[in-house]
């Protein structure tokens, strides 16, 4: 199946900002699609980052993350995801 | 279409207002439990719809800023010390939902007494415990709960239990009293133990929202930089090392069965019980007290340089001093007054100098303490040579001129000399100078009438040669005054 027509069930948001790079997301998340980017945020941290395909929306980089506000996990709409 | 499935919970602020540096990230570590819980805990306030009623207590530890995240009632307790505070908050406003937030050093080091107590009594209040196994805040010294052989900053070597003790498995220790209904660990190192964190953490405000009584959940959460690891060691090291000292578990859970029956906490509010504010007085004993507050002057004419009062009073241990000042706030409140009488306690309560600052005031009451007061009252001399600096320019000092020999040395205030114990010891009793002292103040300033402090005496006297004395004293005092002032006193 060619990568580009797969419409992923979830999506990922990092406030680069808010990241401190302690990297528990990208362990905790199951299909490994987070990584710590090369450059670094305004506090000196390797912010995480979404590779940008693959996020199913399971949460768990939420929950695994101390920030507050550093990581928002969206879902495509139960209709939507039917089609 | 995408929508937001998780994102920053509403009982976290979006802003930190109140925090220095960017007001959008927390002040934790990278990698510190302290946030995932925090999140946790705003996530459950969210869905149990309790924002707008929960009081944070938050402890002395890394998370004494728990504050500025938590947008909900907020308090920061003395060091170990929130149980108590959670106990005076959820008795006072059995509808709120209260939650002490609490390290290790916290509450199992110096608030050890106040968290075995609070479980003891089945308070109706949430405690959630971060087990870190280490002093965070301070620099990474050891706390009850390091592991034997874990280096900190105060075990070098590693901790020896047999220099310094084993660690405290608080929640097996609180599961074997009657008291707690809830009592579970769970910990912060992979996917499964933060959801079953995060359930333990509903389930325990849940156990409170139903009035079932004392909640406690342990969390053994990393700390990075006290253990000198990195995140992901620091989750490793929980698994490996934390859990085979602190297993994971349900060690008490009676939820189901206790009824939420009241408890101490969920005992009638007096407005429950009394609809207007003197039916309120009256369930107090209180009748007859006036329940507005007059502003000065009311119906007693004191000098204007004497209204609104703030009060020392100091003396020896015995010479009743604090019961002078309750015996005032007690007075002043039944004239309708803001009142305020805090006690100085002490070793000096047996020698030495005991004192209390009482304010009497037709305004709101800012802060309990006198450190500047208008009216020192001194019992012997060490209370008088301590406190004379602090009375202010134009102030009253009345001192006890049978055991004070050495009179002020002040020019600036108006100084009276009231031979009290001696006319005490002569109507009967020498412990009673306080009241003599009391009678002369009050002939003074007329700050307040003698029968709101007679009325006041006789509620808080129960024996009736004591409360005459009391009264004879008093009088006796108010009659020196008068007599002074006729032979040419001011
Ligand atoms: C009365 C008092 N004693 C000691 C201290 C110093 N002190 C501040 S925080 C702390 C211990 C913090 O450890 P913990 O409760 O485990 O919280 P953490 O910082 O690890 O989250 C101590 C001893 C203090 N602030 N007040
Ligand atoms: S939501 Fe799940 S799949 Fe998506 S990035 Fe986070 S952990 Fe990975
Ligand atoms: S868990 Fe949060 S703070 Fe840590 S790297 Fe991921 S996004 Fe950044
Ligand atoms: S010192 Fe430890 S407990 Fe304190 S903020 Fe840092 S990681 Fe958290």
């Amino acid at each position: 199946m060619a990568d580009e027509t797969v419409v992923d069930r979830g999506r990922v948001e990092i406030a680069e900002d808010l990241c401190k790079g302690c990297g528990l997301c990208l362990l905790a998340c199951p299909v490994r699609v987070l990584v710590l980017a090369e450059h670094l945020n305004s506090y000196g941290y390797h912010p995480a980052r979404y590779l940008g395909r693959g996020c199913t929306g399971c949460g768990v980089c939420y929950y695994a993350c101390p920030e507050p506000a550093a990581i928002t996990v969206y879902r495509r709409e139960a209709a939507a995801a039917r089609v | 279409m995408y929508v937001r499935a998780y994102e920053k919970p509403k009982s976290i602020y979006g802003v930190f207002e109140r925090k220095p540096g960017d007001p959008r990230t927390t002040h934790y570590c990278p990698g510190c439990g302290h946030g995932n819980v925090h999140k946790y805990i705003a996530e459950a306030i969210d869905d149990l719809g309790i924002q707008d009623r929960t009081i944070l207590i938050s402890p002395v530890g890394c998370a004494v800023f728990a504050y500025y995240y938590f947008d909900v009632g907020n308090i920061q307790a003395a060091h170990g010390r929130a149980p108590a505070v959670a106990t005076a908050v959820k008795r006072a406003r059995p509808e709120s939902i209260v939650i002490s937030y609490q390290g290790d050093g916290d509450l199992a080091a110096i608030g050890g007494n106040e968290i075995l107590h609070a479980a003891n009594r089945g308070e109706n209040i949430t405690v959630f415990f971060i087990n870190n196994a280490i002093y965070g805040m301070t620099g990474g010294q050891m706390a009850p709960t390091t592991l034997p052989g874990q280096v900190t900053t105060t075990t070098p070597m590693g901790r020896a239990p047999e220099r310094e003790g084993f660690p405290l498995r608080v929640s097996e220790l609180l599961a074997s009293l009657e008291g707690p209904t809830y009592i579970e660990r769970v910990a912060l190192f992979d996917n499964k133990s933060r959801m079953r964190a995060r359930k333990a953490i509903r389930k325990a405000l849940q156990v409170q929202l139903e009035g079932r009584g004392f909640s406690f959940v342990e969390i053994l959460s990393p700390c990075p930089t006290g253990w000198g690891m990195t995140p992901a060691q620091a989750c490793e090291w929980i698994q490996r090392e934390m859990l085979r000292y602190f297993p994971l578990g349900v060690f008490k859970d009676i939820s189901a069965t206790r009824p939420s029956a009241p408890t101490a906490s969920h005992q009638g509010k007096l407005t429950d019980l009394a609809s207007s504010p003197e039916e309120v007085l009256a369930l107090l004993g209180l009748e007859g007290v006036v329940s507005a507050h007059p502003p000065w002057p009311h119906d007693v004419d004191a000098p204007a340089r004497y209204r609104n009062p703030r009060i020392k009073i100091a003396g020896f241990g015995g010479q009743g001093v604090l019961f002078l000042g309750r015996l005032l706030a007690e007075a002043g409140m039944r004239q309708g007054y803001h009142v305020c009488w805090l006690p100085s306690y002490g070793p000096e309560m047996r020698g030495g100098t005991a004192h209390c600052h009482v304010t009497i005031s037709g305004e709101p009451i800012a802060s309990p303490l006198v450190s500047r007061p208008s009216v020192l009252i001194a019992m012997n001399r060490p209370s008088l040579e301590r406190f004379e600096p602090e009375v202010i320019p134009g102030g009253v000092i009345l001192y006890d001129s049978s055991l004070i020999s050495m009179p002020p040395r002040r020019t600036d205030v108006e100084v009276l000399p009231v031979p009290a114990t001696r006319m005490a010891d002569r109507l009967g009793s020498a412990k009673a100078a306080n009241m003599v002292a009391l009678g002369a103040y009050l002939q003074l300033t007329h700050v307040l009438p003698a029968e709101a402090v007679i009325a006041a005496l006789e509620r808080v006297v129960e024996d009736r040669s004591l409360l005459e004395l009391n009264v004879k004293s008093l009088r006796a005092g108010m009659e020196y005054v008068s007599a002074r002032r006729e032979h040419g006193a001011p």
